[in-house]
């Protein structure tokens, strides 16, 4: 289990500000009338079912979605007049594991629009190997991608997007498809980063590793449905009103956690909570 | 061996097939590794469009069919960024057809012409005029040099264009920077290849490369020096067993292809045996033994 800083909303330092906004692609809105505050220091979990406007949150954050009303203001500066200074790590479904570069190559992409020189210098080299070897991964700078475990693929470009030391990271679902194993040790990798003074934010469908290690977590479904500690944010309403399915919720060793339910046929779905219930 | 050197026309076409080769060696890794490999054949049909045009309102070539093949790729690389459901095979399919149909359409509409445009289509390495050897030196060299100067943002855009722009890399403006690159080759290209076989020049290279090395940086200077070698070996076999230099070219770098199949294989399969015997050795008893000791 982590030990996350604690959630601080008592300071008025926010790194990412969402004031009424609507936003989307191609004149039609994704995500509305959203209005949240991102504290600096913060380790924020998204979470939502596909299609929710997770992504969209992250890349809006980022400056690429069309913001049709409101404001997104990051450090203070509006994202329409200036690019965020922030790292981001995308979904590695879209990536290329067949592309011929190296570790080192993908985490000194980091630095690709630095300069004009087609090599990069020693001290943007030893940097990168620098936070690789942070990362557990400088063993392998020279190792082709696909040649990788998801673990290390993940980390790849987690480098990748550290290299530019950035106080605020967005992850688009750093946990899909790793096993149990290699999702804490990210988890461990992100919360470590988060001491250090990053401010984290992620996107991912694993609604109770968030309740298990991550102080705050905000819910999304095509508008903000709410925000909070997990164990005041996981109730079956708010929960219902997220995925549009009833949850249960169960307490297990302090933590609030939501129990798989799967569509009764035959029996009593009414019968099977209350059995839930009762064993918490 | 030094006889051919002995005719001009056959050293300028030997300087320019190499050059060509490089050229498109180089052009080509992006192009494979876009997964674009169409674009070379489209756009070099394109450009005979622009050929036509060209001549038609009396501009000079190289410059007419650049800006034509440059709008081609520009339009293509629109089309698929304005219309996602596009992909770039299609767009490539409909600009670059209907700009050929218009070369085509201008040829039959004015049957005065007195230029054959079968150099353009077949390539004609016998042709390569002074003219032609500088226009390739210039595109060649500045090429190089615009690639050097892009190289970091480049292999960004190409890898991974949709998560770049968020790095600082203006993908927008790489995009067009390359196609104007893809265009000053093709059109270079021309003379020596033709049209049909440009895309050949422009795929082989890259993809034998990729078979030797999982390194981009060794990729792309493999596919360089892989491409000049079959430009250079291919004018030669074409003096001595007397065929189409362009076919010639483009039959070498096949062959090498072949070569670094089965050597690509060989090597897999030598790894595999490998993996396996260590994998076997882990597991014996005696390496067990050594794991608790």
């Amino acid at each position: 289990m982590l030990h996350p800083r604690p959630h601080d909303t008592t300071g008025s330092d926010f790194i990412v500000e969402f004031r009424d906004v609507t936003c989307g692609y191609d004149g039609a809105a994704a995500l509305a009338d959203v209005s949240l505050k991102v504290y600096r220091g913060d380790f924020v979990g998204l979470v939502g079912p596909s299609g929710a406007g997770k992504t969209t949150l992250l890349r809006t954050v980022l400056g690429s979605v069309d913001v049709y009303r409101g404001e997104v203001l990051v450090n203070g500066k509006n994202t329409r007049s200036s690019r965020p200074a922030a790292g981001y790590v995308p979904q590695l479904e879209t990536i290329d594991w067949n592309f011929p570069v190296t570790v080192e190559q993908v985490v000194l992409m980091g630095h690709a629009s630095e300069g004009w020189l087609p090599w990069h210098g020693k001290q943007v080299r030893d940097r990168a190997y620098s936070i690789m070897e942070q990362l557990g991964i400088a063993h392998l700078g020279k190792r082709q991608i696909r040649a990788l475990s998801g673990g290390q693929q993940q980390r790849t470009f987690l480098g990748r997007a550290l290299l530019s030391s950035p106080e605020l990271l967005l992850l688009d679902e750093p946990t899909a498809g790793v096993d149990i194993k290699t999702r804490d040790d990210i988890l461990h990798l992100l919360d470590k980063l988060n001491h250090e003074g990053v401010t984290v934010l992620m996107t991912t469908h694993e609604i109770n590793a968030v309740a298990a290690h991550l102080p705050w977590v905000i819910c999304v479904n095509r508008t903000l449905i709410a925000e909070g500690a997990p164990s005041d944010v996981y109730t079956p309403e708010i929960l219902e009103r997220t995925y549009g399915a009833k949850m249960t919720v169960v307490q297990h060793e302090g933590m609030t956690l939501v129990a798989e339910t799967p569509h009764q046929i035959g029996r009593s779905a009414r019968h099977r909570h209350q059995k839930i219930g009762s064993a918490s | 061996m030094f006889e051919p050197l002995q005719y001009e026309f056959f050293v300028r076409g030997l300087i320019a097939a190499t050059m060509v080769g490089a050229l498109c060696g180089l052009v080509g890794v992006y192009i494979v590794l876009r997964k674009m490999s169409y674009i070379g054949h489209g756009l070099s049909h394109a450009i005979f469009g622009g050929a036509v045009v060209s001549y038609v309102m009396g501009f000079n070539f190289y410059i007419g069919a650049g800006i034509w093949g440059f709008l081609s790729a520009l339009l293509i690389n629109a089309t698929t960024r304005q219309k996602r459901f596009i992909a770039a095979d299609a767009a490539i399919g409909i600009i670059t057809t209907a700009s050929f149909a218009l070369g085509v359409a201008l040829i039959s509409r004015y049957r005065t012409f007195t230029r054959s445009f079968d150099a353009a289509l077949f390539g004609n390495i016998l042709g390569v005029s002074d003219n032609d050897l500088y226009a390739i030196l210039g595109v060649t060299v500045m090429t190089f040099l615009a690639v050097l100067l892009v190289y970091r943002r480049l292999l960004f855009t190409t890898f991974d264009p949709e998560v770049a722009p968020f790095f600082g890399v203006n993908t927008a403006w790489i995009d067009s920077f390359f196609s104007l690159i893809l265009a000053g080759a093709i059109v270079v290209s021309l003379q020596v290849l033709g049209a049909t076989l440009i895309a050949a020049s422009l795929v082989i290279p890259p993809i034998t490369a990729r078979l030797l090395t999982d390194n981009f940086n060794r990729m792309i200077t493999l596919s360089v020096v892989i491409g000049a070698s079959c430009g250079f070996v291919g004018i030669y076999a074409s003096y001595y067993v007397d065929i189409a230099s362009g076919a010639s070219i483009v039959l070498v770098a096949a062959g090498a292809f072949v070569l670094a199949m089965i050597y690509s294989s060989v090597r897999g399969r030598i790894e595999t045996i490998r993996g396996v015997a260590a994998r076997s050795q882990v597991g014996s008893p005696a390496s067990s033994q050594a794991l608790v000791d």
